[in-house]
Formats: C-alpha cells, sequence, structure tokens
C-alpha cells in the first residue's frame, strides 16, 4: 500500500520538512515540503532511509553487564528497562533527594517534555548542549536585547549585504535560510564572510576575510570605529531605542580599522572598502551574530559586537534586517498545551540562578556539573538522563568527563544511534527513527507563525520506541502520571490542540497549519516593550552584566599564539555529516568516511607534509592521534582545521569506529576552559603538536 | 535528438552533494554505484576571494551510445526523448557497456548483480516529474531543461 506522509525531518536538529512517500512499510522518497522548500532536501536528509535500515544501531534496551564502557549489555525488554531505571531513581531519591538527578537534551521544541519529567521528579536541573553551540550568543544578545539568541529572525531574502563571522550556513544547512541567502546573491546582494580558512559559504562570498583565528572580536570592534566614524549608523533608531550609545563611542576611539587590520592579518582599506558597502546597503544588512560561537575566550563580547552592529544599521524589525518573531498571540490565536511542570524551588547543582546570576536559569550550563560531581557542593549528582545528547562528542576531554560520571551511580542514554556517551552508560534505551515515530506538536514562530508536526512514516525496523512512551512509561513507574496525560499520541495532540480549535487532521493537506495569511510586522517607531531588558532599551552597556562584576564594553585582547610547533585546533562541519550522528550512516559515509587535517601550504612545506601525508597530532598530555594531511593555501598558518564528529570509537559502528580523528579527545584538560561572562566552553582555545607521521611508509619487506 | 538535459547553475550550486544521494536513494543503491556526481577545480583567489567552480556529472546520454551498440543482449537502448535506458530485465551484468562507456558511467549494481545508469529517472519524467537529483537539489541549482529548437 501507498501512502504520503508530511513529517518533520531528523538528520539534523534543523528540522526541515518534508514530504515521505512510503510503500509496504518502506521509505521510497523523501523530499522537502514542497509548500515550503519547493522539494529541497540535503544528502543527509535523503539519507534518511539508510538510518532506518542501519542494522549497526540498538535494536532492543541494553542493559550494561560489565564494566562502564567495556561493551558488555544485556539485551531487555522494554518493561525491565523501564523498572530497572525507575528502581534506580527511586533509590537515588530517598538516599540523596531528587534533585540528584540531571536530565539533558539536544534542546528543541520538544525538550518541554524531558523538562517536565526532570522537574515533576523533583529535580531542577535540566540541561542541554547549548554550551557548546550557541550559548555564548545567546547571553549576548539577552545582554543586549533582553531576549534570547531566537528573539530574531534574519530577513535575508530581502537583505542588501549579509555579514558572516565564521557562520559557514552552506555546510551547516538550514535549507529555508540557504534558499533566502541565494535568493539574495542573485538578487545582486553581497555576502562579506569572515573565517581563519575558506569554506563552502566563503566560496559564495563577494569579500573575506581571512583572519587570524581568535580575532573576530578586534575585527567587529574596527568595522563599529568606522561605521560610527563614517556616521553609517541609523541615529534615529538609537535616540528612540538604546542607551549606552555614548560610552560605545567613547570604548571604540582606540580601535581603528588599521589597528583592526594588524591584528586580523587582514587589510586596513579592506574594511574601509567593506563600511563603504555597508554605508550604501544600510539598513538591509544584517551582521550574524554567529551560531557555535562556543569557541574563543571572548567570543561572548564577539557576538556583543555583532548585536552591536545590527543595532548600529537600525535593522530591527525592518525588511531585510532581524525581524521579531511572531506568535499564535500576534495572530489572534489561541496558543497550543504543552507539558509542563514548575521548577522545584531548589539551587541548581551547576550553579547557574545562585552561584552564576547573569545566565539563562532555563537550561543552565552541562559543562558546570562535572564539578559538582566532584565536590558534590552544594549536593551530589548521582544520575544523568542523557535524552539526545552526547556530552563525550560535544564536550572537551571525554576521558575528564568520565572521571566525573563516574561519581554517579544511574547514566541512561535515550538515543536512536550508539552515542559515545551511550558506550559508556548503564542503560540505553534506543528510541525510533524520526521516520518511525511521531512527536508532540510545535509552534514555530516567525514572520508567519505556523503549527508543525513530526508524524510516523514507517514502523520501527526493531524494538524501539518514541521519546513521549519512553518518559510516558517512566513516569507512571515514578507516580508522575499527572503530568503527563496521555495514553498515546493522538490523546497528547488533542489535548494539546484543544484550545487552538484546530484537529490533526488539519496538518494533512501541507504538513503544518498555517496561523495567518499575511506576514505580520509591527510598527518600528513603537517597539517599545520588545526589548525586555531591565531598562526596556536595547543595552549596549547591560546593568545585568554589571551587577554580575563583568564589562559590558572589554578591553581586546590579544588570542595566545601557538607555542612553536603547534597549532591552534579549529574545528567545523561538513555539508554531509551532522556531528557525530551520521558519520556511520552508510549513505552518508560513503561520500565522507573519515575527517583530514587542514594545514596551510607554507606550514606543511616546512614539516616535509603533502596532502595525504599522515601526520601525527598530539595532545598537551602525548594523547596522539593519526590522520591524513589536506594542504591548502587557505588557512591560517596559526591553526589546523577538522570537521568535527569523527574518530569515534564505538565497536559496533564498523564504519565509524576510529575513522578519522576527534577534535574533542585532543582537548585534554579543557573542560574547565570556559567563557565566564558567556557561559559557553571555549572549544577552539587548545593546542596540538603535529608532526609527520613515521606511518607514511615508503618501502617493505613482504617476506 | 534528446529532449532533455540536466543543467547546473553553478552560481547556486553549494557543492553539499545531495544530488549524489537523492538519486542513490531513489534508485535503493547500496554502498558503491554513484550516478551522478558533483566536483570541482581548486580554490583559486579571485580578487581576494578564494573561488571555485562546481561541475555536475551524470550521463550524458549520447546520441549514438557506445554501451548500447556493445551490450550484448540489447538492454540499453535510446528512447524517442533521447534518454538512454537499461531494461534490467534482459541486463546479464557482464560489464562490457561500462567499458565501452568513455566516462564509465554504467556501473555494477552489487545488490542485483546487474548494471545500472542514470537515466534522468525516466520514471518520474513518464509521470510528469523531474529526474531525483533535480527535483530535490537543495539550492534549486540542478534544473531539468526540455530543448528546443532555435
Amino acid at each position: 500500500m501507498k501512502k504520503s506522509v508530511y513529517s518533520m525531518c531528523g538528520m539534523c536538529t534543523v528540522r526541515c520538512p518534508i514530504r515521505v512517500e512510503v510503500e509496504n512499510n518502506e521509505v521510497t522518497w523523501i523530499e522537502g515540503n514542497q509548500h515550503l522548500l519547493g522539494g529541497a532536501l540535503c544528502a543527509k536528509g535523503s539519507a534518511g532511509t539508510a538510518l532506518v535500515k542501519d542494522d549497526e544501531r540498538p535494536q532492543q534496551p541494553l542493559i550494561r553487564e560489565g564494566g562502564r564502557g567495556a561493551g558488555r549489555w544485556k539485551k531487555v525488554s522494554w518493561p525491565t528497562a523501564y523498572d530497572y531505571i525507575a528502581d534506580k531513581l527511586k533509590n537515588i531519591k530517598t538516599e540523596y533527594g531528587p534533585e540528584s538527578l540531571v536530565v539533558s537534551s539536544r534542546g528543541g521544541p520538544w525538550q518541554g517534555m524531558y523538562k517536565t519529567f526532570c522537574h515533576a521528579f523533583g529535580s531542577p536541573n535540566y540541561t542541554n548542549h547549548d554550551c557548546t553551540c550557541g550559548r555564548n550568543t545567546h547571553h549576548a544578545s539577552l545582554s543586549i536585547n533582553g531576549v534570547g539568541r531566537k528573539g530574531f529572525v534574519y530577513d535575508i531574502k530581502n537583505a542588501k549585504h549579509l555579514v558572516l563571522f565564521g557562520r559557514n550556513m552552506f555546510a551547516s544547512l538550514r535549507i529555508a535560510e540557504n534558499l533566502q541567502t541565494m535568493d539574495m546573491l542573485e538578487n545582486g546582494g553581497r555576502l562579506t564572510y569572515v573565517d581563519v580558512r575558506q569554506s563552502m559559504t566563503g566560496l559564495k562570498a563577494t569579500r573575506f576575510f581571512q583572519v587570524r583565528p581568535g580575532t573576530d572580536y578586534a575585527l567587529a570592534l574596527g568595522m563599529i570605529h568606522e561605521i560610527i566614524k563614517r556616521e553609517a549608523y541609523d541615529a534615529d533608531f538609537i535616540d528612540k531605542y538604546v542607551s549606552g550609545f555614548d560610552e560605545l563611542c567613547y570604548f571604540i576611539e582606540q580601535y581603528t580599522p588599521k589597528w583592526a587590520a594588524k591584528e586580523c592579518g587582514v587589510k586596513e582599506k579592506a574594511i574601509k572598502a567593506f563600511v563603504e558597502e555597508v554605508l550604501e546597503d544600510s539598513p538591509r544588512v544584517i551582521f550574524h551574530p554567529g551560531w557555535n560561537l562556543s569557541r574563543y575566550k571572548d567570543s561572548f563580547y564577539a557576538s556583543r559586537a555583532l548585536h552591536t552592529l545590527n543595532i548600529l544599521m537600525g535593522n530591527i524589525e525592518t525588511e531585510g534586517g532581524l525581524l521579531i518573531p511572531k506568535g499564535p498571540g500576534d495572530c489572534d490565536v489561541k496558543g497550543i498545551r504543552n507539558l509542563d511542570c514548575p521548577k522545584p524551588d531548589i539551587k541548581r547543582g551547576d550553579g547557574v540562578g545562585w552561584k552564576y546570576k547573569h545566565f539563562d536559569k532555563g537550561p543552565g550550563l552541562a559543562h558546570l556539573f562535572y564539578p559538582t560531581m566532584h565536590s558534590q557542593d552544594p549536593y551530589p549528582i548521582k544520575a544523568w538522563i542523557a535524552m539526545r545528547h552526547d556530552p563525550f562528542s560535544g564536550m572537551p576531554d571525554p576521558e575528564a568527563q568520565k572521571r566525573a560520571f563516574d561519581n554517579c551511580d544511574l547514566l541512561v542514554s535515550i538515543d536512536t544511534h550508539y552515542s559515545e556517551f551511550g558506550w559508556y552508560a548503564d542503560v540505553i534505551l534506543p528510541e525510533s527513527t524520526y521516520l518511525e515515530r511521531d512527536n508532540a506538536i510545535c509552534v514555530q514562530k516567525g514572520l508567519k507563525p505556523r503549527l508543525a508536526v513530526r508524524r510516523k512514516c514507517v514502523e520501527p525496523a526493531y524494538d524501539t520506541k518514541p521519546s513521549w512512551e519512553i518518559f510516558k512509561q517512566l513516569a507512571t513507574r515514578l507516580d508522575l502520571d499527572e503530568y503527563f496525560p496521555y495514553n498515546t499520541i493522538e490523546d497528547l495532540w488533542k489535548w494539546q490542540l484543544e484550545p487552538t480549535g484546530f484537529t490533526v487532521e488539519d496538518f494533512d493537506e501541507k504538513g503544518f497549519v498555517s496561523l495567518t495569511d499575511d506576514p505580520i510586522m509591527y510598527d518600528r517607531d513603537n517597539l517599545d516593550g520588545q526589548f525586555k531588558t531591565p531598562s526596556g532599551k536595547i543595552e549596549i552597556v547591560s546593568q545585568k552584566l554589571t551587577d554580575a562584576g563583568l564589562e559590558s564594553l572589554k578591553p581586546y585582547e590579544s588570542p595566545a599564539k601557538a607555542p612553536k610547533g603547534q597549532f591552534r585546533l579549529v574545528y567545523g562541519r561538513s555539508a554531509v555529516h551532522t556531528h557525530g550522528h551520521t558519520v556511520n550512516n552508510i549513505l552518508l559515509y560513503e561520500l565522507m568516511p573519515k575527517n583530514s587535517l587542514w594545514i596551510n601550504t607554507k606550514v606543511a612545506a616546512k614539516m616535509g607534509v603533502a596532502t595525504g601525508d599522515l601526520v601525527d597530532v598530539i595532545a598537551v598530555d602525548g594523547f596522539k592521534q593519526r590522520i591524513e594531511a589536506h594542504v591548502t593555501d587557505f588557512i591560517h598558518p596559526e591553526c589546523v582545521y577538522t570537521v568535527h564528529g569523527f574518530g569515534k570509537q564505538v565497536p559496533l559502528q564498523s564504519r565509524s569506529y576510529h575513522a578519522g580523528l576527534s577534535d574533542q579527545k585532543l582537548m585534554v584538560g579543557m573542560l574547565d576552559d570556559w567563557d565566564k561572562a558567556g557561559g559557553a566552553i571555549n572549544l577552539c582555545e587548545a593546542f596540538v603538536t603535529v608532526r609527520r607521521s613515521a606511518r607514511n611508509l615508503k618501502r617493505r619487506v613482504e617476506l | 535528438m534528446n529532449k532533455y538535459m540536466i543543467y547546473l547553475n553553478t552560481k547556486r550550486c553549494i557543492g553539499c552533494h545531495g544530488c549524489e544521494v537523492h538519486c542513490k536513494t531513489n534508485k535503493n543503491l547500496p554502498f558503491g554505484p554513484i550516478l551522478c556526481e558533483i566536483d570541482h577545480k581548486p580554490l583559486k583567489s579571485i580578487k581576494g576571494v578564494p573561488k571555485t567552480e562546481f561541475s555536475f556529472r551524470s550521463c550524458y546520454q549520447c546520441e549514438d551510445p557506445y554501451c548500447a551498440d556493445i551490450c550484448p543482449v540489447d538492454a540499453l537502448s535510446k528512447r524517442e526523448d533521447g534518454i538512454v535506458m537499461l531494461d534490467v530485465e534482459k541486463c546479464i551484468g557482464c560489464m562490457a557497456c561500462a567499458g565501452a562507456c568513455p566516462w564509465g558511467i554504467p556501473q555494477m549494481n552489487p545488490a542485483t548483480g546487474k548494471m545500472i545508469k542514470c537515466d534522468y529517472c525516466f520514471d518520474r519524467v513518464d509521470a510528469g516529474l523531474k529526474p531525483a537529483c533535480v527535483t530535490k537539489c537543495t539550492t534549486h541549482a540542478l534544473k531539468f531543461v526540455t530543448l528546443t529548437d532555435v
């Protein structure tokens, strides 16, 4: 029997809208939703079929038999696994209190469910992966604009100039955004790209700044200086909505384009020519405030500078600028219901909210639980449930993390595949893949807000379960049923949609429910109340930061130079992989089986390294990995670069096992190297030694 | 006379290799054969921006296809609209076509033991649709073009 199902992709967390064709419980076709993407889908999206068929993923619940990480598993039934976890959690609750549980997830539209479970259990310690992703950008936006990083959407299509600081959007692939950028370029728009190396995105740029690693903040300061000097800013907007502009003018005086050019290793006249373009293009200039800006020790301030540049453009709520996303309330529609449970009134175990008051208390900061595991201050952390989150892949130094996790009595991994954390955990609960499961309904805010839903396309290939069922079953066993008022997904959808008047059948036609026909824009002359800072204004000098003893306008400090023979290790991503999630997917493995180490031509020549040669990459403690070199002119000589997500060590994943190099394993001792102002871990502050490997053999003796 | 061709707007192409997987999944191919390929020249700095041009290669649907000439069982034929198609029922997997084609377009499908080649997804074309690679191209860089006499 043939059927067509509108759903939501799950190969990465962009969650593009898709339409899936199914015949005899087999996926025969996946395409981007024609109504929203015109069919467009990336390689990962198409390779979803291989994920369903992959027999190298957990096929039933597993309970650890041997030591942690030994890979000896007992295959158990779902009720046995649920009972095991529930019993352990009950004991931990009795002995140490409910707050000793941490639930971490990838984040995203369904995190309300995991958060509810955590809070209902009695723990305030829900967290997510964002300390290795967008936390700096998020906190930067909060400190300036009073709204988080999702407080704006970017109207790229109507912009004249898009400025990307290392935002490699044509490898990260948010398809709707990529289509907008392509349309902008086709209409004659400009793209300025800043990075330590050339990337897929930079190839499309009209201007490229190859900067010294760690100097993004300097370049942004130089741009601010020149824009203010040339009066290329929107004085009316600043007058009306912004505080701290005078302090900015005073502060920026010293950061001339000449200074910035020298610091970044770019040309002064290029910065000036860039500002010349900005003068022509403003206010339709978007400075992307960064995504995965958990990189350098001053990334938070770099992001603040990028936000400041947007403010100077006065591009907020203007066509071709930063738009405030609209929700159901703006459409005079009631919103959906979501699972919820108030946060228990207990100090967070990561210190966020009491020790660190300037951070968003919502998900806290995952990496700050590790010191607590060791110190047991303010209380012990004894259980960790990782919901589609792999701390060992995302955070530096997995060995240091293991030493902390060894203080825990229960580690649970809920994921579609074996994560590196899962392999070390006590219980693996295999979640059905996105093509095999339903998810709750979610709101997608924007100029035209809509409701969207992921729907099951095929029956699960193995004995796996959807997350809504896993959390329901665990909740039932822990007497938390009242917070999960459903038995089937249909119950949940019905309960969610009840206030809206829509039914789940309304999603059949297009895969989503549009809440408005026309885009909604606010009156730009009346934006009061939109900026949720203490003063209600956009705060270039943030009261919140001052209260936390932090500077708003931080003097620039030059990044450390790598010691001789060493390089700064910089990571990124490819268009065909989603970090560690997809490296074992056979169709994507075929495209990119392993990563390589980019190294500058001149530096490589001195080391006698050519493309294809093996090099040893050595961490500070001597830990070594071997990898093929990719020698190129288009990377800064102070750094080496690799694609993140490789070098996995799960033996049951035969394709990705030890394929390529794992950057986070080379960041030895870097788990504690985090940004006190922005909260995120500094993932590009590790130095590694690189040398030609002794394994480059030219001859051999057979007999 | 060929009726169709696949055209790549290199300005829109981002070298994401989506087309290669769109093709493979549509034809349900295992690890091994890749029927269309994205490639690019080494990067070259132009006005300060390192640039390259992407190219897309699938079957050229030759006017006089060597693959069809050499096939001992007449499994390959050129349709009226120019598409060179393979009749899998007839194919014996001898790989003669792969050797005859200057670009090695026909490939062995290890799952079936038969050959497989780009046929512009003629089943989709016959149903009024476009080839898989074009339909799902990430940035709408690939176009399925109907050639007309000028």
